[in-house]
């Protein structure tokens, strides 16, 4: 992914010429510099972008196998179900909410697909139809304690992470795990399934087209209303970096296994969310909440659908991450959800530039997020290092994301961007 | 209703676009209005002043529909109108913009004006809302510097500026300003007056709380004085004095405003007291502009 700030900042261009107003002569400033932008506490995806690189190299000089085709296949593979779960943090935390039982649900979730996929013999569709609808419906409950009874959302979801939890348990019976069958879609497609080479590439080529065509359109609609718009160089240019870097990435992986079909769903979702939440007006209410509840409230936006509809995205795409994380084990057993999942899903997002104060953050953060979080947790064992390390160390990077999002909130406030 | 206005310069022919008639609210034992009257025309500035706790509040919120009157009709253009509801007193086109100015810090200008009424939900028609964006605050000669900064980046009084402008969007009739100036510095406080100065000229009929008895008597064409949850006196801005307006506001001809100006002015120099404002000691009944009592509700 090229850093997806470049799809707003062409406005920030000197403004059209010719406008009559007596205020567009002052909008001719200069164009915001990213050291600008930085010093602002305008953070972006930047620290983010450069953790990522600064752990990779580390890791490569630790270990010359890291950066290996095989363990960055893996590594992607590896990312998806908490990626997935990410997302759905992200659209909590955008309206200022929280949500700490998406390992509990996702957990749960598993072990529903287990139970009536196996146990029931149902047909795969069906447990994952009932299995996104329970989690829909978890979702919906805690908006309704937050929405009816005024409980903060910290308290309800932690009353689902023991509660759901007790539920799981309590599905998988005695016996506490089930296989879910090698020869079924579900494994396959989190285990076996890969694009083919040409197919990679082609949505390679497809993905910058797609983005130098809407660049364009946008920046010709711009130009004929006499507004700023993105040159024609700027587009082409993130065009060319886009498909050099992706058409680079596909290469490498293909030199292993390739690019494995639930990756691209993942990045499927992260471009659906980010789609809802830059282009739609749903997407600004949501921003609007985050950042001001009462001034949404008064401007007619629907606070409590709102609050909802974050809330049953999370869950869902929890549930997502549940199942495909079973998926790609082979099993849903009582530890499902368990262990770090849920604290890696709300430390990537936070690692990915959203912020724990609400209205900031892009869907972009989840992808980035929960890379840094995998590839610490691949290079440490690689390295032979168990989870000892691995908590201390993902801690530390969590603490030190936190601390970034405060510092860069304190220096938004200071510079009067807030 | 009452022709009661006659004397003011500043309104247009026809009826008033607001006149509230009675209008009464108690909180429990405490009446915050009792038999309140006021008249709005369009293309007049409205000056609400009163001391704290006179009922200024309490009646922006009747208006805007927040609190529901005990007693007492609002006519609304050729009609009586309820307001149940803040949603209701938008729809009629009374929009207000209360002191917090409630913007959302994190979006942009544009953003914020179209905020709940985006257009083209679904993939929103960024180019056309940035468009009318500039258009309205161009129509206003307001200084912001761009309109896809966050309006974090913007200053008090330009903050004022979006919030007004996005109840222009709603195309209102009557535009209630709570405290505009409060907190803003000389220059904002400056521009803000300009922008009512501005909203006049688009016929709207504009309400705006005060405190500071300058900008009042800079901007408004009439004066509406309540005292204590009831209408005392309606001056006209160009001649009211300073002294008649806090005389009424407090109560009493004889008050801490007024003796600290006649203190100042004992200490002064006192061959420029003609050409100055003249001190507190004049009645308001006795200026001659007052126009309208507690007592004619019709």
């Amino acid at each position: 992914m090229t850093e997806p700030a470049a799809v707003t900042s062409p406005e920030l261009a000197p403004a059209g010429a010719g406008k009559p107003t007596t205020w567009s002569g002052r909008a001719r400033s200069r164009r915001r510099t990213v050291s600008d932008r930085l010093r602002g506490g305008d953070l972006g995806l930047l620290p983010v972008l450069a953790g990522l690189v600064v752990i990779w190299v580390v890791m490569q000089i630790l270990n010359p196998v890291f950066l290996s085709s095989a363990n960055l296949t893996n590594l992607a593979l590896e990312s998806v179900p908490v990626g997935i779960i990410a997302l759905g943090v992200v659209c909590v935390l955008l309206v200022g909410q929280i949500d700490l039982s998406v390992g509990s649900v996702s957990g749960l979730s598993a072990a529903v697909l287990a139970v009536l996929f196996v146990d029931r013999g149902l047909p795969a569709w069906l447990a994952v139809t009932a299995s996104l609808a329970l989690a829909a419906l978890i979702g919906w409950f805690y908006a309704q304690v937050h929405n009816r009874i005024g409980v903060p959302s910290f308290v309800i979801t932690l009353g689902g992470l023991l509660g759901f939890l007790g539920v799981q348990l309590w599905i998988l019976g005695p016996k506490g795990s089930i296989n879910l069958p090698f020869d079924s879609g579900l494994v396959a497609f989190a285990q076996l399934q890969f694009l083919p080479p040409w197919l990679a590439y082609t949505l390679v080529v497809v993905g910058a087209a797609v983005l130098y065509a809407t660049g364009a359109a946008r920046a010709a609609e711009r130009r004929r209303a006499g507004l700023a718009a993105a040159s024609r160089r700027l587009l082409v240019g993130r065009s060319l970096a886009l498909l050099a870097g992706l058409g680079a990435a596909v290469w490498y992986l293909n030199r292993d296994r390739g690019v494995g079909w639930m990756f691209v769903f993942f990045l499927a979702l992260v471009l659906a969310l980010h789609y809802v939440l830059s282009r739609t007006s749903f997407g600004k209410s949501m921003y609007a909440v985050g950042g001001n509840m009462e001034a949404a409230r008064r401007a007619g936006v629907d606070v409590k659908a709102v609050l909802t509809t974050a809330f049953v995205l999370c869950t869902t795409l929890a549930c997502i991450g549940g199942m495909l994380s079973a998926s790609r084990l082979a099993a849903a057993n009582q530890s499902s959800g368990g262990g770090d999942v849920n604290l890696n899903a709300i430390a990537a997002a936070v690692i990915g530039g959203t912020s724990l104060f609400g209205g900031r953050g892009t869907a972009f953060a989840a992808l980035l997020g929960v890379l840094v979080i995998q590839s610490i947790s691949s290079g440490l064992t690689l390295l032979n290092l168990d989870s000892a390390y691995r908590f201390m160390v993902t801690g530390g990077v969590l603490l030190l994301a936190v601390s970034l999002d405060a510092v860069a909130r304190r220096s938004r406030v200071s510079h009067g961007r807030a | 209703m009452t022709a009661e206005s006659l004397s003011s310069p500043h309104e247009p022919s026809g009826g008033p676009l607001l006149s509230l008639r009675g209008i009464s609210k108690s909180f429990g034992a405490v009446a915050a209005l009792t038999d309140v009257d006021l008249d709005v025309f369009a293309g007049q500035v409205v000056a609400l002043v009163g001391d704290n706790g006179a009922g200024k509040s309490t009646l922006v919120k009747v208006l805007s529909g927040v609190h529901q009157p005990d007693a007492g009709t609002v006519g609304f253009g050729h009609g009586t109108v309820s307001i149940p509801s803040p949603a209701t007193a938008q729809r009629l086109g009374i929009a207000t913009v209360f002191q917090d100015l409630a913007l959302c810090e994190n979006l942009n200008v544009v953003e914020n004006l179209f905020l709940g009424r985006e257009l083209r939900g679904l993939r929103l028609d960024e180019v056309t809302m940035e468009v009318r964006s500039r258009a309205l605050l161009g129509e206003l000669s307001a200084k912001i510097p761009s309109v896809r900064v966050p309006v974090a980046a913007l200053s008090g009084g330009q903050r004022q500026t979006v919030a007004i402008a996005r109840t222009l969007l709603g195309d209102p009739k009557v535009i209630i300003l709570d405290e505009p100036t409060a907190a803003l510095g000389v220059a904002q406080t400056a521009e803000v007056l300009n922008l009512i100065e501005r909203l006049r000229e688009r016929v709207l009929g504009v309400i705006m709380v005060s405190h500071n008895m300058a900008d009042v008597r800079a901007v408004a064409d009439t004066v509406a004085v309540l005292r204590l949850g009831r209408n005392n006196g309606v001056f006209d801005a160009a001649e009211a004095t300073a002294a008649d307006l806090v005389a009424a506001i407090t109560g009493a001809t004889d008050n801490v405003v007024s003796r600290r100006a006649g203190r100042d002015r004992a200490m002064g120099d006192r061959s420029v007291r003609a050409g100055g404002e003249r001190a507190g000691g004049e009645r308001p009944a006795d200026s001659g502009t007052e126009t309208a009592h507690k007592g004619d509700a019709s």
